[in-house]
């Protein structure tokens, strides 16, 4: 296949994938707000929305207030945010255009009419109201596009590099989320057990729809060591760093496979894959969670330019 | 005036309000269907193209903006004998047109017997000096002719119009067949209409007949669509022909020259391509020969071109034959290359460039239509019959100002076709443009084509850039 619709289907997908965990972003952090008492602390639960979806400081350029419908409206759908959700589904369904001969009629048009419902339901200012039926619908398209591709989607090279931008993206924002709340894990001897403590865990799970999950493996039990361990190293949870790198491992090895041969990101991913496999939750909390986070969101960067170069994404 | 009213030839119904022949088992099955449900399909059709995403980029309007090119339902209905004289016609010219190219650009017979003057050349820019001496693989120019066609009567076929560059909207007449067939699929059993669907097939299959010296058998040639990119009118088109070819569908971004060969950027290296249907005009394909300006093509295509490495098509310099000013010799050129008298008329048309015609169009202004000889898409035209006094005298100022830029034709009465209203049928202008395959192994022709539909009542005008339609057009089977 073209470089350029390589480029094309990753960059689809990792709009979709972001899009949704802004959404679900949004989401917490509506539901958050909604339980705070004090506009100050209403304030300080949208500000962390904007700080771990990194769009803090464009916000400032032009908004002075933090109220929720400002914050949510900035993030959905206001027109000179490069970053609102509408313009990622704009440009994942440009993308898609662009590669409109790749994909199946399925993954195309389930694109395409997420896109038309989006544009329409952002097309007027989002009341509190309506924000669940929005953030439900930004939630849908990716669900439905992600069915499509599973459902009829040749396993080829398509399939993988669409695969693969979907991982990169997860596994990048699960890093962030955790970085940004990371203080909310480290072990404090004062606040274990609080009721602070829980609603913080709860929502750090919520933000990447690992809740529920969390609670069937760990019987409703919560401690700072267990979410760690869950959000980055347990191999079922698909939202966990593990997770995301053994699917992108398991892509680049479709196309390994396909192609006949490695390429250089290849062994990158091999190397990082390992190390992640080989370290435990203790040694993480040892070097300093933030350190850890950082270093992957790095490497995570590092693998993703490596693709792009070596399947020449790009002239 | 040449309004929808009854001195046009309508082809559903004749002058007394019977159904003719042609639309009889159309209509019994419409009559008998619930007008409430009909008018849901119809605006079940309009969500359909959306989801689909068939739509067209306006130029002018916001970068991004897309437009559905209006649906009507009522199928445009040609029967077997009607096609059967146009098929002949059809042929006739597209061989004829492929042998004036060749002419044109070699000996130059046409214009040493005095059939085509000297003129017509000079100073025309579709003329491209590049190609002269040069043939192209196969020997075929134009392996894709859009023929527009208008209807006056009953027997009354006339070409208003080759299309020998890039004719586009082959994707509305097979998705207009695919809209019809889901909708409303029972009536395809009882009315026998030839199938469209087979085109891209078809079309790769001439494309592939038509490889460069440069390729060396073994696998199929590799075939690809250069399209201009997703801002471009047609892109939905592009996408659509390469996917339903199996062919890459390119941008000049992915292509480069390596090796005598034009090559695609894919995700192991660079690959060679042996046929270009290029979606991009001749100015633009490349930097180094034409617009220097161009990032649409590929630096150095034209000498890879040349040398056999790579296929173009339609073959640059095609233009030519399309032209509005040559457009007007055509009954002398089919006559010079196939020796046999024209079977499809042209519409008359006055050269304004010759003192007399200028003469005889400025009386005549408000009964003519007078059209820019490089113009397309329905732009920069009078229609005299429906534009103020006003609009004419400025129009004349123009013409006065550059004749050689203009032609002249009659305002014919178009035939009609209904369209489907909130009020019931109603009668509308249409024309037709068939597609013609041209390969070494000869000439193919769709059963059908485009119908385009003037949507407004009594307008002549149906370029969907001004409001126009389109219609699914049936051949009926023997």
């Amino acid at each position: 296949m073209l470089g350029r619709g390589a480029n094309g289907v990753y960059w689809m997908s990792r709009y979709l994938e972001r899009a949704e965990n802004t959404a679900r972003l949004i989401d917490v952090g509506f539901h958050l707000a909604l339980t705070r008492g004090s506009r100050q602390s209403q304030d300080e639960e949208w500000k962390s929305v904007l700080t771990t979806t990194g769009q803090l400081e464009a916000y400032c350029e032009t908004h002075s207030e933090f109220t929720g419908p400002q914050v949510f409206n900035f993030l959905l759908r206001e027109k000179d945010n490069p970053g609102s959700v509408l313009a990622m589904v704009e440009n994942a369904r440009t993308n898609a255009r662009v590669v409109r001969t790749s994909l199946t009629n399925a993954v195309w048009e389930t694109t395409n009419e997420g896109w038309m419902n989006l544009r329409e339901l952002l097309a007027r200012p989002v009341r509190e109201t309506s924000l669940g039926e929005v953030l439900r619908e930004i939630r849908r398209t990716g669900t439905l596009v992600r069915g499509a591709l599973e459902g009829t989607m040749l396993r080829n090279e398509v399939f993988n590099f669409s695969r693969i931008g979907t991982f990169i993206e997860r596994a990048d924002n699960t890093a962030r989320i955790l970085d940004v709340k990371y203080y909310v894990l480290l072990p404090s001897a004062a606040w274990v057990g609080s009721s602070l403590d829980n609603v913080q865990w709860d929502t750090l799970l919520r933000s990447v729809a690992g809740n529920r999950a969390y609670s069937w493996l760990n019987a409703g039990s919560m401690d700072p060591r267990g979410i760690a361990k869950f959000l980055i190293l347990d191999g079922q949870f698909p939202r966990s760093l593990v997770f995301c790198y053994d699917k992108i491992r398991s892509n680049m090895a479709g196309l390994a496979k396909e192609y006949g041969v490695e390429v250089p990101a290849h062994e990158l991913l091999r190397d990082a894959g390992a190390r992640l496999h080989q370290t435990s939750i203790e040694e993480i909390f040892e070097t300093g969670l933030h350190e850890f986070l950082q270093d992957f969101i790095g490497k995570t960067i590092e693998i993703s330019s490596a693709i792009a170069a070596d399947y020449r994404f790009s002239e | 005036m040449a309004t929808a009213g009854s001195k046009n030839f309508d082809e559903m119904l004749n002058a007394d309000g019977s159904v003719r022949p042609a639309y009889e088992e159309f209509r019994q099955w419409f009559d008998g269907q619930d007008t409430t449900w009909l008018r849901r399909q119809d605006a079940e059709a309009e969500r359909f193209f959306r989801r689909i995403g068939i739509t067209f980029n306006v130029y002018g309007d916001d970068a991004g903006e897309e437009r559905l090119i209006p649906f009507d339902m009522i199928p445009r209905i040609i029967t077997a004998r009607e096609w059967r004289k146009l098929t002949r016609g059809i042929e006739q010219r597209v061989r004829a047109i492929n042998a004036f190219l060749q002419d044109l650009y070699h000996r130059q017979e046409i214009i040493r017997s005095g059939r085509l003057p000297i003129e017509a050349l000079r100073n025309n820019e579709a003329f491209l000096s590049q190609m002269i001496g040069f043939t192209p693989p196969g020997g075929v120019y134009t392996h894709i002719v859009g023929i527009d066609l208008v209807r006056t009567g009953p027997d009354d076929f006339m070409v208003l119009e080759d299309n020998a560059r890039t004719p586009s909207g082959v994707s509305y007449m097979l998705e207009n067949r695919e809209t019809m067939m889901a909708m409303f699929p029972e009536l395809f059993t009882k009315v026998p209409v030839r199938p469209v669907s087979d085109y891209p097939r078809r079309l790769a299959r001439s494309l592939r007949a038509c490889a460069p010296a440069a390729y060396k058998g073994g696998k199929r040639p590799v075939v690809a669509v250069l399209t201009p990119g997703i801002y471009n009118s047609a892109y939905f088109e592009h996408a659509f022909l390469a996917d339903q070819m199996g062919a890459e569908l390119v941008e000049g971004s992915d292509l480069r020259v390596m090796d005598g060969r034009v090559c695609m950027r894919t995700t192991t290296g660079y690959k060679a391509i042996d046929v270009i249907y290029r979606r991009v005009d001749d100015d633009y394909l490349d930097p180094l020969t034409f617009n220097p300006n161009s990032v649409l093509g590929v630096a150095g295509i034209f000498d890879v071109y040349r040398s056999g490495g790579v296929t173009i098509a339609n073959a640059p310099g095609t233009g030519i034959a399309d032209d509005k000013a040559i457009y007007s010799y055509m009954p002398e050129i089919v006559e010079f290359y196939t020796g046999e008298k024209p079977i499809l008329q042209n519409v008359p048309t006055w050269r304004c460039s010759e003192a007399d015609s200028l003469g005889y169009v400025l009386d005549n202004l408000a009964d003519l239509v007078v059209k820019e000889v490089h113009g397309s898409g329905g732009y920069g035209m009078l229609i005299g019959p429906t534009s103020s006094k006003k609009e004419i005298a400025e129009f004349e100022q123009k013409l006065r100002a550059k004749p050689g830029n203009y032609i002249a034709q009659p305002t014919l009465s178009l035939s009609t076709v209904p369209i489907f209203t909130k009020e019931g049928l109603a009668p509308r202008h249409v024309d037709l443009r068939p597609f013609v395959l041209v390969s070494p192994d000869g000439i193919d022709i769709t059963p059908g084509g485009l119908t385009r539909v003037a949507l407004k009542k009594g307008s002549l005008v149906v370029n969907s850039s001004q409001g126009g339609g389109t219609k699914d057009s049936w051949v009926l089977d023997e």
